[in-house]
Formats: structure tokens, sequence, C-alpha cells
């Protein structure tokens, strides 16, 4: 008798744990449609030869790379250029990104200064103000530096380097100094009775202990720059000279319902790169996550 | 034998970094005459404010490299000028803005209007004159040839025609210029003709045309008659004002506009400091004040929401889907991070397109399914709606990954103990989990908030702030919040641009995130963080 109630007791856990499994599974269902429904419809519509939000299907009739061609072939809308254009700088303003935070970050985590710590609460504080929000005052900066250095100034990539840079310092560098922070000072200081200068400190021994934190704000970088399109669209207004997200924003302030597949082409394209980096480096992005960067 | 490499290696290393150090003085020396020149530019141009930024900068680098006692900024000097200028400067030219009338009317230095308004000239009735002769071009280009009092002649371009010359002698041979007459007149100039007096009387272009030189411009008068203009308002820097040479009315200064007594204005005005008027209008002006609370407190309202709706579906997320013994976690996980993995632009233009009210795919779905059609765009609340709805998708899988990672790091002997005290699961969640985990990843959020707070790229390009709210005087709409409302009030306004008002808004602002911040610094360890290894 007691055999047969255990018997059925084990029976309905085992049931409620199938029911619980089914249900998970269900939830899991309808949050992968949630998730990835628009990015199905954005590629069904990229394929679609009908080219227009109205009557597109989720699953095209005649499907066809039209969308893709129209992209290479339109003059008024140099899609590729853009996607150069937003690559380029992405690339630059990382890698000095990367080495002009690296070297700050040597320096308050290893040196002992006057004004050291006022220094890194100031970057600290400053950091919270988005830039954005200064937006008029970057105008009127870079149109005054252009005005008498034009290579600088406004319409030209450099220009939109520097200030993206200039942004680019508050969390880089406090993210980096907290990294270094971790490597023992042992290390250093025992290079330096050897005979090694600061240099020769940071670039042989500091340097390539920092690779897991460099890949993170590399990637952080990168992906922040290559999204970003206000101050972009601010301080570029020569077309030939945007960046691939100020296009395709302009691109959807026009007619955007009767080129719908043409955009989507251009979405696809321009949102695969960031896409595949995000999935393939997944744990070290979380990484940086958690310690404290927000997507921009 | 040892020693002796010793000491060679020794001389060897000093002279390399004798001579690095020339080399890197010599750097050093060239940037400083870049940035210099630069400096002087922008002095003479009247950009007092970024002159100040630039001699800053370089007194930086130069300390920086120059002076060995200073060498530990070498490594922070590029980064620190790039932050300065880049970073500080524009808060602080945002806060000195708020204080201006920048805006329309008042968009250059007064070094630029003075220049501007000194330029403006006018034909006086009489004065020096001048005997002239016309030539056109078919493609209606004038050349006009003039002598003065004395004899001299010579001939001019318009003032708008390209080149440098456009005042040169009359010598044969040069300029195309042909056999010249008994009175000094060429008798043909190549690719122009000579206009007869009763020509040249009809010409309707010909009085209206100033030929020259911006410094000595001539306009005709008469037919038989051309003059020399002179400059309209004269300058006077002692109590800056301007008087009008042809009618002796003097023009005073009046908040970056010369005013005359009758209120007649010269324009262009310059940016002056008008102390708080900016911030007394954004506190009066019904017409400005009234859509600012709608926005504040949709932008509160906007920012918890986020918050709270991607924290939870993250979270339960993670909670469901946490337990060890799921299979295809990975697999789901790699789903799920989707919505964070593409541009958030390139997100919220999709769904602009998804949520289009007429064309929509939702739409037509609901359409069909319910027999609904909710227009997303035009009616506030199912605008705001829309907004929170993306904005949750494009938030969650953040909450996902962050309280995944931080629930596993609960130790489990807490769990343990709690069921042995018969806690359900329920209350475990609520008294174990939740308490731990807010404490854990508290800073994040607010970090978020802040985030969500100045979310300006999904409330601009979503549907720009719309629909517009009918009583308010600038562009403002219910689904704006503080950061998008600025933006357009300093681009985009119908009011016409005003920097000046739009910095006395970001500044109330920046108060209200520098609160936030130390907020968020207070719970973390970031502060103490710089107090530790001193």
């Amino acid at each position: 008798m007691s055999d047969q109630v255990i018997e059925k007791k084990t029976r309905t856990i085992s049931q409620q744990r199938r029911l619980g499994l089914i249900l998970r599974w269900v939830l899991a269902v309808v949050l992968i449609v949630f998730s990835i429904f628009p990015v199905i419809w954005i590629v069904s519509a990229s394929i679609d030869p009908v080219n227009n939000l109205a009557t597109q299907k989720l699953i095209p009739d005649n499907a066809g790379i039209q969308n893709f061609r129209e992209l290479i072939n339109n003059p008024i809308f140099p899609f590729f250029t853009w996607l150069w254009n937003s690559i380029k700088i992405s690339v630059i303003t990382t890698v000095l990104t990367l080495s002009l935070t690296t070297m700050a970050a040597f320096a308050f985590s290893r040196f002992r200064f006057k004004g050291r710590q006022e220094l890194l609460k100031t970057i600290l504080l400053v950091q919270s103000f988005p830039n954005l929000l200064a937006i008029v005052a970057l105008f009127s900066i870079s149109k005054q530096i252009g005005d008498v250095f034009a290579a600088l100034g406004l319409n030209t990539h450099a220009g939109l380097i520097l200030v993206y840079l200039g942004g680019a310092m508050g969390m880089n560098i406090w993210l980096m100094k907290g990294y270094m922070d971790t490597i023992p000072r042992d290390i250093d200081e025992s290079a330096h009775v050897d005979g090694a200068n600061d240099w020769q400190v940071f670039s042989k021994l500091i340097l390539p202990l920092l690779r897991p934190i460099l890949v993170v704000i590399g990637i952080l970088s990168f992906i922040g720059t290559y999204g970003e399109f206000i101050i972009a669209r601010t301080l570029l207004t020569k077309r030939e000279l945007q960046t691939v997200m100020v296009g395709l924003q302009i691109y959807t302030s026009g007619q955007y319902t009767q080129n719908w597949g043409v955009f989507s082409a251009g979405a696809l394209i321009a949102a695969l790169p960031i896409m595949i980096i995000y999935l393939v480096l997944q744990d070290q992005i979380v990484g940086g996550l958690t310690a404290g960067a927000v997507k921009g | 034998m040892e020693n002796k490499n010793g000491s060679i290696g020794t001389v060897a290393k000093k002279s390399i970094s004798s001579l690095s150090s020339f080399i890197t003085t010599f750097i050093i020396i060239a940037v400083d005459v870049l940035l210099g020149y630069i400096t002087y530019q922008l002095a003479s141009m009247g950009y007092i404010p970024l002159t100040v930024v630039f001699i800053i900068i370089i007194l930086l680098i130069s300390a920086a490299f120059l002076i060995p006692k200073l060498s530990h900024l070498r490594w922070i000097a590029v980064g620190l000028s790039a932050w300065l200028l880049f970073s500080i400067f524009p808060i602080l030219f945002t806060i000195y803005n708020a204080f201006t009338n920048y805006g329309d009317g008042h968009l250059i230095s007064q070094t630029q209007a003075i220049e501007q308004i000194t330029n403006q000239t006018y034909l006086p009735e009489t004065g020096k004159a001048y005997e002239w002769v016309a030539y056109r071009s078919d493609d209606n280009d004038y050349l006009l040839w003039v002598k003065d009092n004395e004899g001299n002649t010579f001939i001019a371009r318009p003032v708008e025609s390209e080149g440098d010359t456009r005042i040169f002698d009359v010598v044969t041979g040069e300029n195309g210029i042909g056999e010249i007459d008994d009175e000094g007149v060429p008798v043909t100039i190549e690719g122009y003709t000579r206009l007869n007096r009763i020509l040249a009387a009809t010409d309707q272009n010909l009085t209206n045309i100033k030929f020259g030189d911006p410094e000595k411009t001539i306009q005709v008068r008469s037919p038989s008659e051309a003059a020399e203009l002179l400059p309209l308002y004269e300058y006077n820097p002692d109590d800056n004002t301007f008087t009008n040479q042809q009618t002796g009315k003097i023009y005073y200064d009046r908040e970056g506009t010369w005013t005359a007594r009758d209120g007649t204005q010269l324009i262009p005005g310059f940016t002056s400091v008008i102390g708080f008027d900016n911030f007394i209008e954004f506190a009066t002006s019904p017409g400005l004040r009234g859509p600012l609370v709608t926005i504040v407190t949709w932008n509160f309202i906007f920012a918890s929401m986020s918050l709270l709706l991607t924290f939870s579906l993250g979270l339960l997320i993670s909670v469901i889907y946490g337990d060890p013994n799921f299979k295809g976690k990975k697999l789901l996980r790699s789903f799920l991070i989707i919505p964070y993995t593409i541009p958030s632009l390139i997100t919220i233009l999709i769904w602009r397109g998804m949520l289009n009210p007429n064309l929509g795919i939702v739409n037509r779905m609901l359409e069909s399914v319910l027999g609904i059609s909710p227009d997303w765009f035009n009616v506030s609340t199912l605008a705001r709606i829309a907004i929170l709805t993306v904005n949750t998708w494009l938030g969650y899988p953040y909450w996902m990954l962050v309280t995944s990672g931080a629930l596993q790091s609960i130790p489990s002997d807490i769990y343990e103990a709690a069921e042995v005290d018969g806690a359900t699961g329920f209350q475990r969640f609520w008294r174990i989990t939740l308490p731990l985990l807010l404490v854990s990843v508290g800073p994040l959020m607010i970090a978020s908030f802040i985030f969500n707070f100045n979310n300006f790229n999904l409330i601009y390009v979503f549907i720009n702030g719309g629909p517009p709210i009918p009583t308010a005087t600038t562009t403002a709409g219910y689904t704006d919040i503080i950061i998008s409302y600025v933006y357009n009030l300093a681009f985009a306004s119908g009011r016409g641009v005003q920097y000046g008002y739009a910095s006395a808004i970001s500044v109330v602002l920046f108060m209200l995130i520098a609160v936030m911040s130390l907020i968020q610094f207070r719970f973390t360890n970031m502060w103490e963080e710089v107090g530790e290894n001193v």
C-alpha cells in the first residue's frame, strides 16, 4: 500500500515536471518568435521584389536579389560609400580610443601624482553626461575649428573622430584602470629593479596581460561608434560623407513605405557585421556589460 | 670584460636617450607651433573661449613632455586634451550659452558682426565721381572703364566675379584689350562689346552692379557719372556704437543687437550675455512651460517603465531557464540575444515600419484576426505603449544576460537553509533571490535608468516625439523626452534655432543627471575605489 502511494506520488511529480517542461517550451517559443520576428520580416522584405511596405508578405513570391542590386546602383543613396565611411570611422576611433585610454589608465593605475584622485572622479562624473546634450556646443566647436583649420572642422571624418574620441575617454579609462589594478604591482617593481623603464614595463609586461579587456573595450567601442547617428548627422551634412546609420535614417525619412525592400536590404547588410561580432564573442561582451557598460 | 661591455652599453643607451629626447623636443615644438597657429587664428576670429582651451592644451602638452618632473603626464596628455576639448569644454560652453541669446539673429561673434556691418556700403549723391564706359559680353558679363578727375583710368570687373584681379590698367594687349582711342577708352575688348550711350543708359542691370574690390567699389550713379561707394556705418569702439553715415543715426548695443532710439536694428546681431533671461522664460512662459511639464513627467514614466519591463522580462527568463537541467539553454540564449545584436537605430526603423498604422504588418495582422487597427503614431497613449514595447524588445536581452550571471553568483547554501526552514519557491524568490540580486545589479539598474532617461535615438527616430502637443508654441510631442525636446528646440524649431534657450534646458538636465549619477556612485564602490591603492 505505501509502495503504491509512493509510486503515485512520483508519477504526479514526474507529470508535473513534464507539464512544467512543456509550458517552458511553449513560453520559449513565444519569446523566440517575439525576438526574431522583426529579423525574419526584414530578411523576407529584402528579397521581396515588391519593395512596398503595404503589400509585403512573410513568404515573398518570386524572391530575388533585385533590392540588393538597387542598393549598388542607386546614385542618390550611395549605400556602400556610407558603409565604408562607417567602418573606416569606427575602426580609427576604436584604435585611437584603445591607445589613448590604455596609456592614460596605466598612469592612473601605476603612478601617484598630485590631483590624481580629483581627476579620476571628474572623469567619472563627466562621462555620465550624454555628449548629445552638448550637441550645440559640439557643433559650434567643430565649426569654429573648421573656420581656421578646415581639415578638422565640420564635414570631415577627422573632425567627427575627434569628437568621438573626446567622448570615449571617461568610461573606458575607468574600465581599463579597474582591470589594471588587478595586475599586481610587484610585477612591474621587479622589472624596474632589473632596469626596465616605464615604457618597457607598459609595453612588454602590462600590455600583453590586458588582452581580455582590450577585446571588450575594442568591441564595445566599435559597436558604439558604428551605431551612433545623431552626432554624425549633425557634423556631416554632405551626402557622400555620411555614415550608414545616418544614411538609413535619411532613407526612411522620405517615401520609405514605397522603398521598404531596398531599405531592408540595406539594414540587413549594415546589421550583419555587428550581429556576427556579438554572436561569436558573446561571452566576452557579457563580461564587459556587467562591468558597467551600457549599450549606446 | 663584462664591465667594459656594460659601460659601452650605458654610453650607447645614454646617447640614444639624448637623441630620443631631442626628437621628442623637436616633435613637441612642431606640435606646439601648429596648435599655436590654430590658436592665433581662433583668437583673431574672436572665438575667445575656444582660444583659451587651446592655450591650456598647448601648456599641458608642453609641460608633460618638456618638464621632467611632470613626465607622468605624458601618458595622459593627449587623451586628456581630447577630453578637455570635446567633453569638458562642451559642458562649460553649454552652461555659458544658457546665459546668452545664441540663436537666430545672434549666431556670430561680435568681431564678425562688426566686420559684416562695416562692409555694408552706400552710393553717395556727391563726392568723388568718374566718367565711365561699359562693356558687355554675350553671357551678360560686364566690364566698366572709368576715369577720375586727375585723368587716371582703369577697368573694373564686378565684385562678384571670380579671380583675384578685379581692377586692372588700360594697356593694349593685356586682358584682351585692343586699340585705345584718344580719350583712353579701349575700342575693343576681346569677348565684350562696347555699349554706346543709349544702350548703356537703357541697360537694366548696369546700375545694380558693383564693380571693383570690396575696398574700392564703384557703381554707376547716372548716365554720365559713376562713383565710389562709401561704408554706410562707421564703428566707434569706445562706446560700441555704429553711426549711419547717410542719416547720422546712432545705433547702440542692446543685448547683442545694435539698435537706434527709434527701434530700428542693424543686421546681423551677435551672441551676447543676457543673464538669466532664458531660465526666466523657461519658468514663466505658459507656451513653453505647458509642454515641459508633460515632457518631464513622461520622461520619468518612460525611464522607470522601460527599466521595470526590461528588467522583469530579463529576470523572468533567467529564472525560468536558469535551471541547469533545462536542455537547450544555450540555443535559447542565442535566439533571445538577437534583438541586442542589431544596432538599435536599425531595430527602431524596422519597428517603425512594422507598426505603421495603415501599412505595417502588425496592424494588418490585428485587422484580420481581431478586426482592430490601433493608430500607433497619432494617439498619444498608443504611441507611448508602442515605444515601451519597442524598448522592451531592445532592452530585455541585456537584463537576461546580466541577471543570469548574477543569479549564479548567489551561494546555493542559502537556498538549502531556506528549504529546511520550509520556505516555498515563491517566498525564496521574493525574500532571498530578489534582494540579493538588487544589491549586486543595483548600480547597473541606475545606469540603465539614466541611459533610458536620455534615450534620444528611440524617441527621435521612432516618430520624432509625436504626436504633437497642440497647445505648445514650440515643436513638442507627447512622446518627447527632455533630450529630444532640447534637440528640436536647437535644430528644428518652428521659431528658428534657439541655442541659448536649448542650452538653458540642457543645464537643468545636467543637474538632474548629476544627482542621479552621484546616487549611482554611492551604490557602487566606484567612488571608494579611487581612494584605495593610494
